[in-house]
């Protein structure tokens, strides 16, 4: 992912969630994002199969 | 000179009619008038209050009733507690328009029953959002060893108040390690219960999926004590444990004959600096543990609480956001706005990857009782320090001083960090996590007390405070 596709993908999801990013906050909200993403290749990366269930799980 | 003295000694000193709660309640008020302008801790002091209370244990005793085991113990809570007739601030600054709480928070209103004294709220990172204890409207809670240090987070106030003796007992909350990190940069005896144990009712959310709420104090005597007149099944958390209290007063001075102990590697042996090492190695050679082990999946683990974290974070703040965005603490405004842009998929996979960790450590708990592992990747940085260095990379501060802690609260272990004080660390402490199975509490608190038993770990009051005062 490009710096560029991070401005890109904050364009599109601060339109679609209706969620100002003032250029002011979009140095900050691209460096957590690009964190995030790194963080997130080993969840990506971890295969748990398809009957693994989440925890957090609605108990009525 | 009660201001110096752990709870237990306090409470015993009040049903003994040695001192009077008022008198207790009037030295620790005038100890926080002293110190809390340089320290920042404090962000309500509820004088009156706390008088009354102090006032109501005292006609207790004098009418030859118990006042409870708590007896005149001056207490304070992290500003995200509600306390009845206080605005509840969760350290920001949009909720200061909110109405002052109508009631106290279920452990609150659990200590008073006990017969402690509330004395205020205490200062916090950003609705909890945090491992520096900096806040950018109450300014940064400072560290009693060094008042340019941090006194970590988000629980900063916590860890000043209890390191500076100001009180000698605090309630914080921990969702990542905010009980934890403070407990390790100001030197004292966390407890971090299981995901479940304690009531969170009445306090200011961050993640529901692993908010806990959870006592600080100079000694394991009173971690253990509040935490046992806190315990109790409360209906209205819809994530408490159906479980009648296991008390452990009886239980945390049994020694730790019989408990296997092992030293957490892999994960947890890299990325420290050397102190944090140094306290695990102390704490490990003081026990005789010569064993480790690996503890699978902690680095997915962390990332899933990493992600979980941000997910959940913004969505609780997502109207905030578009409205208020302006009056956030700008460090957690950005992670917040970011968390809002976090694919589903990524966080469904980390509540599977959270079964799957429960389900590895659940076996590794088959053949060892108790693991240690590092509080914190270092000892307090400074104020308004950004990075650190991780893995010969330099990475940003704020995320990462709860690496350590992040993947044993996503388990919902119940964990004690203790304060441990080593060569590389300085003046400055650094604390161990001793980490139990779930619901064992009374374990992870006998092994903390067999280590404060054997001087190996402990909590002393800040020295030279009063040169800062």
């Amino acid at each position: 992912m490009t710096k560029a596709d991070t401005d890109a993908l904050i364009d599109a999801l601060s339109a679609y969630l209706e969620l100002p990013v003032e250029e002011a906050y979009r140095p900050g909200v691209k460096f957590h994002l690009e964190t995030a993403r790194g963080i997130a290749e080993d969840i990506l990366a971890l295969d748990l199969g398809d009957h693994a269930e989440p925890a957090a799980v609605y108990i009525p | 000179m009660t201001e110096l003295l752990t709870a237990t000694e306090i409470a015993e000193q009040v049903k003994s009619r040695k001192v009077s709660a008022r008198q207790v309640a009037q030295n620790a008020l005038a100890r926080i008038d002293r110190l809390n302008p340089v320290l920042n801790a404090f962000t309500d002091v509820t004088r009156q209050r706390a008088l009354a209370a102090a006032d109501a244990v005292d006609a207790k005793l004098a009418a030859g009733h118990d006042p409870g085991p708590m007896a005149g113990v001056p207490y304070a809570v992290k500003n995200l507690f509600d306390i009845k007739d206080v605005v509840t601030l969760a350290g920001s600054k949009i909720n200061r328009d909110d109405p002052p709480a109508a009631r106290d928070a279920t452990l609150i209103s659990r200590l008073d029953a006990a017969g402690a004294v509330l004395l205020g709220g205490l200062n916090m990172g950003e609705y909890a959002y945090d491992f520096t204890g900096e806040n950018a409207h109450d300014g940064p809670s400072r560290n009693p060893h060094d008042p340019a240090h941090m006194a970590g987070g988000s629980s900063g106030g916590c860890g000043a108040a209890g390191a500076s003796a100001m009180v000698p007992l605090s309630l914080g909350s921990d969702t990542n390690g905010s009980i934890r990190v403070p407990s390790s940069l100001c030197g004292l005896f966390g407890l971090k219960p299981t995901y479940g144990r304690l009531s969170r009712v009445h306090s200011f959310p961050f993640v529901a999926s692993l908010d806990h709420l959870g006592p600080f104090a100079r000694s394991t005597a009173d971690l253990a004590l509040s935490y046992d007149c806190m315990q109790g099944v409360d209906p209205a958390d819809p994530m408490g444990a159906s479980r009648a209290p296991e008390p452990v007063m009886g239980e945390f001075s049994k020694g730790i004959a019989g408990l296997r102990i092992a030293v957490a590697g892999g994960y947890f042996a890299e990325n420290g600096y050397p102190e944090a090492l140094e306290a695990v190695a102390k704490v490990a050679e003081a026990l005789d543990v010569a064993h480790r082990v690996e503890i699978p999946m902690a680095k997915v683990a962390r990332a899933s609480a990493y992600v979980i974290t941000m997910s959940e974070g913004a969505a609780l703040h997502l109207e905030r956001l578009r409205t208020r965005h302006a009056d956030f603490d700008p460090d957690v405004r950005d992670r917040l706005l970011a968390g809002a842009m976090i694919p589903a998929q990524w966080v469904v996979k980390a509540h599977k990857i959270r079964r799957a960790f429960h389900d590895a450590l659940m076996h590794l708990f088959q053949s060892v009782d108790i693991l240690l592992a590092p509080a914190t990747p270092c000892k307090a940085p400074k104020i308004g320090q950004k990075t650190l260095i991780l893995d010969g990379k330099e990475m940003a501060l704020r995320p990462n001083m709860g690496i350590f802690t992040q993947p044993i609260s996503f388990a919902g272990l119940p964990v004690v960090a203790v304060p441990v004080w080593t060569a590389s660390s300085g003046h400055l402490p650094i604390g161990v996590q001793v980490i139990a199975p779930p619901w064992r509490e009374d374990l992870a608190l006998r092994v903390a007390h067999h280590l404060e038993t054997m001087g190996i770990a402990s909590a002393p009051v800040a020295r030279g405070l009063e040169t800062y005062a």
